[in-house]
């Protein structure tokens, strides 16, 4: 029987998953921790907090990288998540019969490098940039060229696991992780491969890129407790939470899933996006960017809007987001966005930015295995501009059958998801 | 499997904006432009000095971006001009978009005064914290961002189908070309804006690659030329964006064709003594690739540019052989749009009726693009 869909293109399935959060190591334990409506925030420890607004994040300080850095972190996080997911999908775990694509925080070498530069050039004086390349000239600091190029994470989980082909490190700022499975699965659909690694995985919570977002205030500041400064859709949220996380799909053409007897673990149905030249940080107004995108969503997949059971909220905690995905959801759903369930896994692990998108796809999956949705904590103070069923604080059984998964960034970019126990 | 056309190429660098201006370069009528003393001893191809108000209207705009973006900018308004496709605003938002980036500037003061005083502060981590907090511009994060590139080319032209951005240096300018054509080609889209922009004139990504040690640092010579003073790269400024779309496409709004984009083939391995060579060869086959003209994107680094010599002599013998890197420098994530732009340019002028565009990574990657006449 030939696995298509509703356009006649290769179904694609789900077969192996796996992530790490601040919740824990692992599909398992992140998803009775989320669940159990725990919060993964914490004072963050891995810096001095003297001087900064936010001193809280979703930190994994469990994983110990030499030297610590984004790019290492980010390496280690999507190891561990691809391994997982490749173990339970069943296939080789050094040579992946299909191509790699990854969302990779933008990197940059960090202050530690910048400053063992400054000592090794010797400079008493002003410490100039000319002085860095001095140093960098006596060529001892060779590894760092690696460490610090784009290419190199998706390099290393390339070479680790065999994936085939020149592997694609992406970034769509805060929907990277949605934009990763969305290419493998448009791979899938073209019949390039037999099967996609997609992953997001994001390890930079260091103090230069906590300030840069602090400084564009789009930061919660909400310190004093800090599994409840994540509040997403509650009228006294004021920002974002930092998390760190990675999550890995499997994909794969449904007919050689079912051929090679794996077991199917969902099916990613439809991807729909949308450009938005408004502003940098913002949205449009109207939303028609985020609203178009959805229904593209919607429309791949072939469904209708009563199809969906529930959403995966973006659901960050910025006053901006959370009314303008309100208002979104609202447009396509109509009177239905009332009683519809949306929450946000980000009210536990915060916003874990590049990966965000792939790890809420592995949730939002999850949410149609085991029918239970988790909820959205910190819910004490509804916003009454934004009426909508948050499944507030504790989680709710409930039988679904298709969830959307929503991922919107910085610089226009909206990208949604359809998953699906089974196709319709 | 639909054709896929070349309608329009932006393009600016050291040598001027515009196809025509790197056209008379290729055939010997203009000689590099290199900057030998501002970076000393590292030469750099720098930017021409652009109005930037020709493709970016609005001075706000051009205030939130660093240089790579409004070389990117400016390149992209170049391209959608040369396509016919700028005033068309329906068309545009409905057109995808693929960057290929690295990461922007930084503020070069704050950081040297930063690293100055790190250096005696009685507590580094604190002082950190709060020279950061107090000297950094807050929009200057939004000049850094990756994906900002598209954001801005999104604001300044529209262009607002979707927009996804490619990192990974040489490969990620190949791999924007090739998932647009393939995205093309099975008829998921039908017109795509595509390429990358590059700052070379900035201590921190000189930084970066002289600590693998792959720059040059001898007045300028041709890439081929610099093995036996240990090779290397000369980093260029510049920004090319290509308008893409099915042939279908572009006949329904009568506009004319460039050149056709043949194929796109892109790989990685790791690298050993005459990988590149053997990856070049494979992945030409694949292309039946038979070109009259050869845009290599060479880098001057040793060992790799004999290799990829090699395979070009071996598949390609009779070709006319360009680097683009004896042209503008290695604009890195930009290179491979590039050789595709000049490729297309010289089919389009009747110069060659099938060329090869080859991509080798400075540390990692191959990569290769065929271009044919429109028949």
């Amino acid at each position: 029987m030939a696995l298509r869909d509703k356009h006649g293109r290769p179904l694609v399935a789900v077969t192996g998953m796996g992530t790490v959060t601040s919740l824990g190591q692992g599909k398992e334990d992140t998803w009775a921790a989320l669940t159990a409506g725990k919060s993964g925030i914490r004072r963050i420890s891995r810096f001095p907090m003297e001087g900064l607004r936010t001193t809280i994040a979703g930190t994994i300080d469990s994983i110990e990288v030499e030297p610590f850095c984004a790019p290492m972190l980010s390496e280690r996080l999507a190891m561990l998540a691809a391994e997982e997911a490749i173990g339970q999908a069943g296939l080789s775990s050094d040579d992946f019969p299909g191509a790699l694509f990854i969302a990779v925080p933008p990197v940059e070498m960090e202050w530690p490098q910048r400053e063992a530069l400054a000592k090794a050039s010797a400079e008493t004086g002003e410490v100039t940039y000319k002085d860095l390349l001095r140093a960098a000239a006596t060529g001892r600091f060779k590894p760092w060229h690696d460490l610090f190029i784009f290419g190199t994470v998706a390099d290393r989980v390339a070479d680790r696991f065999g994936t085939r082909g020149s592997p694609i490190s992406l970034s769509t700022a805060c929907s990277s992780g949605a934009t990763a499975i969305q290419l493998g699965v448009e791979a899938i659909r073209r019949g390039e491969a037999e099967a996609a690694l997609c992953i997001g995985t994001d390890g930079s919570v260091n103090p230069e890129s906590l300030i840069r977002f602090s400084l564009l205030s789009a930061l919660s500041t909400q310190n004093e407790v800090p599994e409840g400064a994540s509040k997403p859709f509650s009228k006294n949220r004021d920002g974002f939470v930092m998390g760190e996380g990675g999550a890995a799909l499997v994909l794969e053409n449904a007919e050689t899933a079912k051929a090679r007897g794996a077991r199917i673990l969902g099916y990613v149905l439809g991807c729909g996006e949308k450009g938005d030249g408004f502003h940098r940080t913002r949205s449009s107004p109207d939303g028609m960017p985020a609203i178009t995108a959805i229904r593209e969503a919607l429309a791949d997949a072939g469904l209708e809007p009563d199809d969906i059971g529930y959403i995966n909220a973006h659901g960050t905690s910025t006053p901006e987001n959370d009314k303008m995905e309100a208002m979104s959801c609202t447009a396509v759903f109509g009177e239905r966005m009332g009683g519809l369930p949306i929450s946000s896994n980000k009210s536990m692990i915060g916003h874990t930015l590049t990966a965000a998108g792939a790890v809420e796809a592995v949730m939002s999956l999850l949410t149609l295995a085991n029918g239970r949705i988790p909820p959205t904590i910190n819910y004490a103070v509804p916003d009454p501009t934004i009426p909508l069923d948050v499944v507030p604080n504790v989680a709710r059984d409930a039988t679904v059958d298709f969830v959307l998964s929503n991922s919107f960034g910085f610089g226009g970019q909206n990208t949604c998801l359809v998953f699906g126990s089974e196709p319709k | 499997m639909r054709d896929v056309v070349v309608t329009g190429i932006g393009l600016v660098s050291s040598l001027g904006e515009g196809a025509e201006a790197h056209l008379a370069a290729l055939s010997g009528k203009a000689a590099p432009r290199v900057d030998q003393e501002t970076f000393a001893p590292y030469p750099v191809h720098p930017a021409v000095a652009l109005d930037w108000d020709r493709q970016i209207a609005k001075k706000s705009d051009q205030r939130q971006m660093e240089a790579w973006q409004k070389l990117g900018c400016y390149a992209a308004g170049l391209a959608l001009e040369s396509a016919g496709t700028k005033d068309d605003a329906a068309l545009k938002g409905r057109m995808h978009l693929i960057v290929a980036a690295g990461g922007g500037e930084r503020d070069y003061a704050v950081d040297g005064q930063i690293l100055t005083g790190l250096r005696t502060a009685e507590n580094p981590g604190v002082f950190l914290n709060e020279r950061l907090m107090g000297d950094l511009r807050p929009t200057l994060f939004l000049a850094q961002l990756s994906n900002l590139l598209a954001g801005n080319i999104s604001i300044v032209h529209g262009v607002t189908g979707a927009s996804r951005t490619f990192m990974g240096e040489e490969s990620s300018g190949v791999d924007a070309i090739r998932i647009a054509r393939e995205r093309i080609a099975s008829g998921q889209n039908d017109i795509f804006l595509v390429g990358g922009a590059y700052n070379a004139e900035r201590p921190d990504v000189l930084l970066i690659y002289e600590m693998g040690g792959f720059l040059w640092k001898h007045p300028f010579r041709p890439v081929r030329e610099r093995a036996p003073e240990g090779g290397g790269m000369i980093l260029g400024s510049g920004a090319c964006f290509l308008v893409l779309e099915s042939r279908e496409h572009a006949a329904a709004r009568g506009a004319t064709p460039l050149a056709t984009l043949a194929g796109v083939t892109s790989d990685r391995s790791r690298r050993k003594p005459s990988s590149v060579d053997q990856a070049l060869r494979a992945q030409a086959d694949r292309l039946g690739a038979r070109p009259d003209v050869v845009l290599s994107g060479a880098t001057g680094v040793k060992g790799i540019t004999e290799d990829e010599q090699a395979a070009l002599a071996a598949l390609a013998p009779n070709a006319a052989i360009h680097a683009t890197g004896d042209l503008v420098g290695h604009t890195m994530e930009a290179q491979a749009p590039i050789g595709v732009a000049l490729a297309a340019a010289l089919i389009a002028d009747r110069k060659a009726d099938e060329a090869l565009v080859t991509s080798v990574g400075h540390w990692r990657g191959e990569g290769a693009v065929r271009l044919t006449k429109v028949s």
